[in-house]
């Protein structure tokens, strides 16, 4: 499957990669969408997802571009080639929709999510707690005699890693970013 | 240039600007500045509906008989609510309307205020775009904005919601801008793609056009093109529901509407065909049937506006992005150039077959005895009125389907129908917006008894305005496809199907100051066509027509092209548990 860049305006359309892939294979892809920045522009790519049963892993968005009055939206989604291509062409006719990136078929990309994690012990869990922090470059943004906050930044599965070590050792709460990512070189 | 003035009065000089002639609306509250404007000036005609559903629906008539925008105005909440269904027939059909919609002011959104409702919320997923504007002096541009999006592109419904307080505020009156927008979809397709599939059609020995909606919706030059191209290569050609009339029913190639309730015929074309091509259709489900059954051993071409209509539901080897018109004007172009090479023998082998496919005479019937059958009743409306300056809007049901197959439409713009959405009592209100477009035109609504009940309140609209349309209705005093369908499936157990208390459509016509035909009776029924095409006015034409027809041909859920019902006798036990659950 060749790259989809969907370029709003464009004269010529062959930047539409339209010729099939039916695999029945569920496949993960990271799409960057930039968009007008304007009230309800997130409601509509969420509606999207949701009237027409896609999935959502993650999603993030802020402004990128505040004179150009641009946000950049990234989601996470599965689906089989066939609903990866759907989403992408449905993305694109929306009409707030600047462009559609496929970040997973354009790439390679780099996708970095941050996540805090309070963790709470005493003892032995909390001196084995640190320990594992400093392992994965995790930041200690807050403490008391009873808890950790944990600041850590990375991919997703990275992130997921940390979590699960952190379970046993009185993982209390999580908060997760989403992915942002960007295509790498220039 | 640049003027200050009223939000209110922008409204109406945006509408000026675009060049509308007619809005369908109804006063309320959250409206009252606009509507003081509209009072004041004799440039736009408003045409005051009866319920809401009914402006968008009568915007959607005169959208679909002109090809021009249609104008709705309604108030905030209710007004806005029951504009809702409108909204979305036009959208899964593709018609373009700008939609007006009052809102509370800005300073009691959200502070659930009388007839307030979250109108930019409800409609997003009905709308192809929509705006509520919070500044006066941005206005202005969001309606000439509207207007570029409703045509642009795939067409289809906008609204912009305006708040009170920005109807009265002032602000600076913006002229239209054609280049304001970033929103300019692709309309070029592809030279590559359009070699490959006149190379495709250089070879095909079984080809077949397969003409859809878009053909319409792309203007006359390409049903003009259409032609051409049909009449060069004498491919056979089937349509859409939504494309009837982009090729004429008398045209040489014309193997009649597909699908559903298609034509034996052209569904087997379809099946059989070695290229699809599909210019300006989506392979909806009514048409395909079975997916995996669907034109098993064809090449498919398929040329849309919309990139995700492409590989939604049927997977083609040819993708052609871009708007009829040019494509077609393309493939005339490079084919021309080529030498205008088609495989003349095998085709004329394959036309030999659809001529004896069309020996089967699926829609032939027989009417006797005293009762008219429904078929006939279309089959005489057609001979009495094909020569007129005529446009046909349906309601939904076996009549719509009926009216597809029995009523001949040789030009684009003539049949005006709700084909995706599928909704009762789109007729009557569209057949008054074709009406107000076409004042000279005869506008006949097919409808059934159930359908039209739907929206019978805008008799009052068709007599004040003195609308002389027909509401030809075929009364079977059931909800006949839903019966056909409890028939088939469900053990012919009629739960609900019919109505026991249907009014007397004369007298009810005479309520409204209009004139009522009854008709029972084979004999009576050209003259009683006669009298009501000759009655200037409107006219309710009660059609008692037999009540347990059935609309053959079928193709029964879950099957396939080559899986067709064309009678009563075939209809035992056809449709299996997993077919059942299909609409």
């Amino acid at each position: 499957m060749s790259a989809l860049h969907i370029k709003k305006g464009a004269t010529r359309h062959s930047a539409y990669n339209l010729r099939p892939n039916f695999s029945d294979v569920q496949e993960r892809h990271t799409i960057a969408v930039l968009v007008e920045n304007e009230p309800g522009v997130l409601a509509r790519v969420i509606g999207l997802f949701s009237g027409r049963g896609y999935n959502i892993e993650s999603l993030t968005v802020a402004e990128v571009d505040h004179t150009g009055h641009l946000s950049r939206i990234t989601i996470v989604t599965t689906g089989t080639p066939q609903v990866i291509e759907q989403i992408k062409a449905q993305l694109g006719r929306i009409v707030s929709v600047h462009d559609v990136h496929d970040l997973t078929v354009e790439g390679p990309s780099v996708e970095r999510e941050l996540a805090m994690l309070k963790v709470v012990g005493d003892g032995e869990k909390r001196v084995e707690a640190l320990r594992l922090a400093d392992i994965f470059r995790a930041n200690v943004v807050d403490s008391t005699l009873t808890s950790f906050v944990f600041e850590i930044t990375g991919a997703p599965d990275k992130i997921d890693a940390f979590a699960d070590l952190m379970r046993p050792l009185g993982l209390a709460e999580i908060a997760r970013t989403g992915v942002a990512a960007l295509l790498r070189g220039d | 240039m640049t003027r200050e003035m009223t939000g209110a009065k922008m409204v109406v000089q945006a509408l000026k600007d675009q060049g509308v002639d007619t809005v369908f609306g109804y006063p309320g509250g959250a409206v009252l500045p606009i509507y003081d404007e509209i009072f004041q000036q004799n440039d736009i005609r408003h045409i005051l509906v009866r319920h809401e559903q009914g402006a968008v629906h009568a915007a959607e008539g005169y959208a679909r008989s002109t090809g021009k925008p249609g104008v709705a105005l309604v108030t905030s909440g209710p007004g806005a609510t029951n504009a809702v269904t409108g909204l979305t027939d036009a959208l899964l059909d593709s018609i373009p309307i700008v939609v007006l919609t009052g809102q509370v002011p800005t300073f009691m959104i959200g502070s659930d205020a009388f007839q307030e409702a979250d109108t930019v919320g409800i409609t997003r997923p009905c709308t192809k775009h929509n705006w509520l504007v919070k500044e006066t002096d941005k206005l202005a541009s969001t309606i000439h904005e509207a207007f570029h999006v409703a045509t642009a592109g795939r067409p289809g419904p906008v609204l912009i919601d305006i708040p009170k307080d920005v109807q009265f505020a002032n602000g600076e009156y913006q002229g239209p801008k054609p280049s304001a927008s970033h929103y300019h979809p692709t309309v070029k397709g592809d030279m590559q793609e359009i070699t490959e599939l006149v190379a495709a059609m250089e070879t095909a020995k079984k080809p077949v056009f397969y003409t859809g909606g878009g053909v319409i919706n792309s203007g006359p030059a390409a049903s003009q093109l259409l032609r051409e191209l049909v009449e060069a290569t004498g491919f056979p050609i089937t349509s859409t529901l939504m494309g009837l009339g982009a090729y004429p029913a008398s045209g040489d190639n014309w193997i009649g509407m597909l699908g559903m309730h298609g034509l034996y015929e052209a569904n087997m074309a379809m099946h059989d065909c070695d290229l699809m091509i599909n210019i300006g259709a989506r392979f909806d489900d009514r048409i395909t049937g079975r997916i995996d059954a669907f034109s098993p051993d064809s090449k498919k071409a398929h040329i849309d506006i919309d990139p995700s209509s492409i590989n939604k539901v049927i997977r083609v080897d040819i993708p052609i992005v871009g708007d009829v018109a040019h494509v077609l004007e393309d493939i005339l172009k490079v084919w021309k150039s080529r030498g205008r090479k088609t495989d003349s023998a095998n085709v004329a082998q394959w036309q030999a077959q659809i001529s004896d496919w069309r020996k089967v005479n699926c829609l032939a019937f027989t009417q006797e005895g005293k009762t008219i059958k429904p078929q006939h009743a279309l089959a005489r409306l057609e001979e009495l009125t094909k020569d007129h300056d005529r446009y046909i809007t349906t309601e939904v049901g076996q009549h719509q389907m009926w009216a597809a197959q029995y009523l001949g439409f040789e030009d684009p713009n003539r049949f005006m129908t709700s084909g995706g959405l599928g909704t009762m009592g789109y007729g009557f209100p569209a057949s008054i917006g074709v009406q107000m477009a076409h004042p000279d035109a005869l506008v006949i609504n097919v409808a059934g008894e159930a359908s039209w009940l739907m929206n019978m309140q805008e008799m009052g609209t068709a007599t004040q305005y003195r609308l002389p349309v027909k509401q030809f209705i075929l009364n079977n005093e059931r909800l006949g496809m839903v019966r056909q369908w409890q028939e088939l499936l469900h053990g012919e157990r009629y739960s609900h199907s019919w109505s026991e208390a249907l009014p007397d459509f004369v007298k009810l016509a005479e309520a409204f100051g209009a004139k009522g035909i009854l008709c029972s009776d084979p004999a009576d029924l050209d003259d009683a066509i006669m009298e009501m095409i000759n009655h200037d006015g409107p006219v309710i034409f009660d059609c008692l027509v037999a009540k347990h027809e059935n609309c053959f041909p079928m193709i029964p859920s879950g099957k396939a092209h080559n899986e067709m019902l064309l009678g009563e006798a075939e209809t035992q036990g056809v449709i299996d548990s997993k077919g059942s659950v299909l609409v």
